[in-house]
């Protein structure tokens, strides 16, 4: 009869459902191993945040300071809150002596992201990512400009220019 | 039955004996009120630590030893609120409607039996007083959801309405089905009566049943997730209290956590024997009985916690389904059965 067949179905998916909520209770009352809670300030020097945490954008450089911006702007014209700025100069290469861009500074406005991802998803060269410090504590606004490019840093050799 | 008027005697020492009576009553209020303040700030933090070991988080853990002292904070941080209301609400009705719900959860909680000494009134009636004090409570949620003159806590007040009349009606079916096999309806004596065994053992498969049912009904007695259509947060900001602040919204949310305590209390004392220990090994010990009680009332409120943790919540139809087409049926047989087994002696 379905009545009593659903009585105990019911009974058996509830007790299954418990059964998983419990593994989780025990195993968690007695070993703490899974628990994802950081007792952040006690934690502080050994605090490693997670891959997907979005603290702020970055830009990758390599051991001989290259990276690998060509300047394109579109992560400067996708941001929905204008945080980029792009500043690049046109110069000539040396070996074909065409004119070619070249990133001078990537500013960068932490003050006005949203953190929403579009620059990073946007740019052609994987050139800009995802950084996880999120200690971006301070007393004034002008330290939250930040300027992407490590001073001196060039673009590596191999990234094509796009038109 | 109440060794406690060892205080009015010690008291008549010092003043006249009818004196010393009201002052006794006195005393015994006060001690309760605060074990009532205490075990709800207690019950509050468990069930936050639970629900974040659940979750595989930690829980409050910064106020005092593992976070204990954060419902303390909590309640210091309501007590120093003000008292909000809509302007157009009815100013009487709706100061009035939490003493409803506080006071009856004290009431019950005056007749539990904590152990063989420790029981402010054994009433002949105890389990009867129970369920008809708890189920004064319905009215104070009433009354705050028609009183706070906001939408969603008038349909938080008629769930109410709908939700704890008719599991009331479970509630006191069990009640009946284990006063059938106990033959009394007084705390005391249900208590004494398991000596020789917890009445789960005796009256086994329908006292299995009636547990099941008491677990079921008494959640949603309790107005508990997955039976808390009557606050529902996602759908009527808070329901029935929504327009309550500070204290009197506190008031509302001591009660079900000593709501919760008083179901799992009565599930104790008719099914597990109340404040005996488990093969009597210290029943000869005065007072080592409210160990157990609270213990075992204890392992009852956590299996309530881990439904709340687990289950999602009901809709209202499957609310009701679930208590008219299943439960009082179920109960019903059930009641015969165990007619049945306590006429042809069948229970241990
Ligand atoms: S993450 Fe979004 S808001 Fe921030 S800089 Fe990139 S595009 Fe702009
Ligand atoms: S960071 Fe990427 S998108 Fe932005 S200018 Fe450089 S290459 Fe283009």
């Amino acid at each position: 009869m379905s009545y009593i067949g659903d009585i105990i179905n019911g009974s058996k998916t509830l007790l299954t459902g418990m059964s998983i909520t419990g593994n989780y209770f025990f195993k968690n009352l007695f070993t703490r191993k899974d628990v994802i809670t950081q007792l952040y300030p006690d934690n502080m020097n050994e605090l490693k945040m997670f891959d997907r945490f979005k603290g702020e954008v970055i830009m990758f450089h390599d051991e001989n300071n290259q990276h690998k911006c060509d300047a394109c702007t579109n992560c400067e014209i996708i941001c929905p809150n204008g945080s980029i700025e792009i500043v690049w100069e046109r110069v000539a290469d040396p070996e074909t002596g065409k004119n070619k861009k070249v990133l001078l500074n990537h500013i960068y406005h932490l003050e006005m992201c949203t953190m929403c991802g579009l620059c990073i998803e946007v740019c052609p060269a994987d050139a800009i990512g995802w950084g996880q410090d999120f200690h971006h504590v301070t007393r004034d606004r002008a330290d939250l400009t930040k300027v992407l490019n490590k001073p001196g840093s060039s673009i590596m050799p191999g990234v094509k220019e796009k038109k | 039955m109440m060794n406690l008027t060892i205080i009015s005697e010690w008291l008549s020492h010092y003043i006249a004996a009818e004196v010393a009576f009201y002052a006794e009553l006195i005393v015994i209020a006060v001690i309760y009120l605060s074990v009532f303040a205490l075990l709800g700030l207690f019950l509050v933090w468990l069930e936050r630590r639970v629900a974040g070991f659940f979750q595989l988080r930690l829980g409050p853990n910064r106020v005092g030893p593992m976070g204990l002292f954060q419902t303390l904070a909590d309640a210091l941080k309501l007590v120093s609120k003000e008292l909000t209301g809509t302007s157009k609400a009815d100013k009487f009705l709706y100061k009035l409607a939490p003493y409803f719900v506080i006071i009856t959860a004290l009431m019950a909680i005056a007749v539990l039996p904590f152990s063989g000494e420790l029981q402010a009134f054994d009433v002949n009636i105890g389990l009867f007083f129970i369920s008809s004090v708890s189920s004064i409570s319905v009215i104070g949620i009433f009354l705050a959801g028609w009183a706070s003159n906001n939408k969603y806590s008038l349909i938080g007040g008629m769930r109410t309405g709908i939700q704890m009349i008719s599991y009331e009606l479970s509630v006191g079916m069990v009640v009946v089905t284990m006063a059938t096999l106990a033959g009394t309806l007084q705390l005391s004596e249900l208590v004494a009566l398991q000596k020789d065994g917890w009445f789960i053992f005796t009256g086994h498969v329908p006292a299995f049943i009636a547990f099941a049912i008491f677990i079921i009904a008494g959640t949603a007695e309790s107005n508990r997730t997955p039976f808390d259509l009557v606050e529902a947060e996602s759908e009527l900001g808070a329901g029935y209290h929504t327009e309550y602040s500070g204290m009197n919204f506190a008031y509302y949310f001591l009660a079900e956590f000593v709501n919760m305590f008083i179901i799992s209390a009565v599930a104790v004392v008719i099914f597990f024997g109340g404040w005996l220990s488990p093969f009597g090994i210290t029943d000869n010990i005065p007072y080592v009985g409210v160990f157990w009680f609270l213990f075992k009332t204890m392992a009852v409120v956590f299996l309530m916690m881990w439904f709340r943790w687990t289950f999602p919540r009901l809709r209202i139809d499957q609310l009701l389904t679930l208590e008219w087409k299943y439960l009082i049926p179920i109960n019903m047989v059930n009641i015969v059965l165990m007619a049945l087994l306590v006429w042809l002696g069948l229970t241990f």
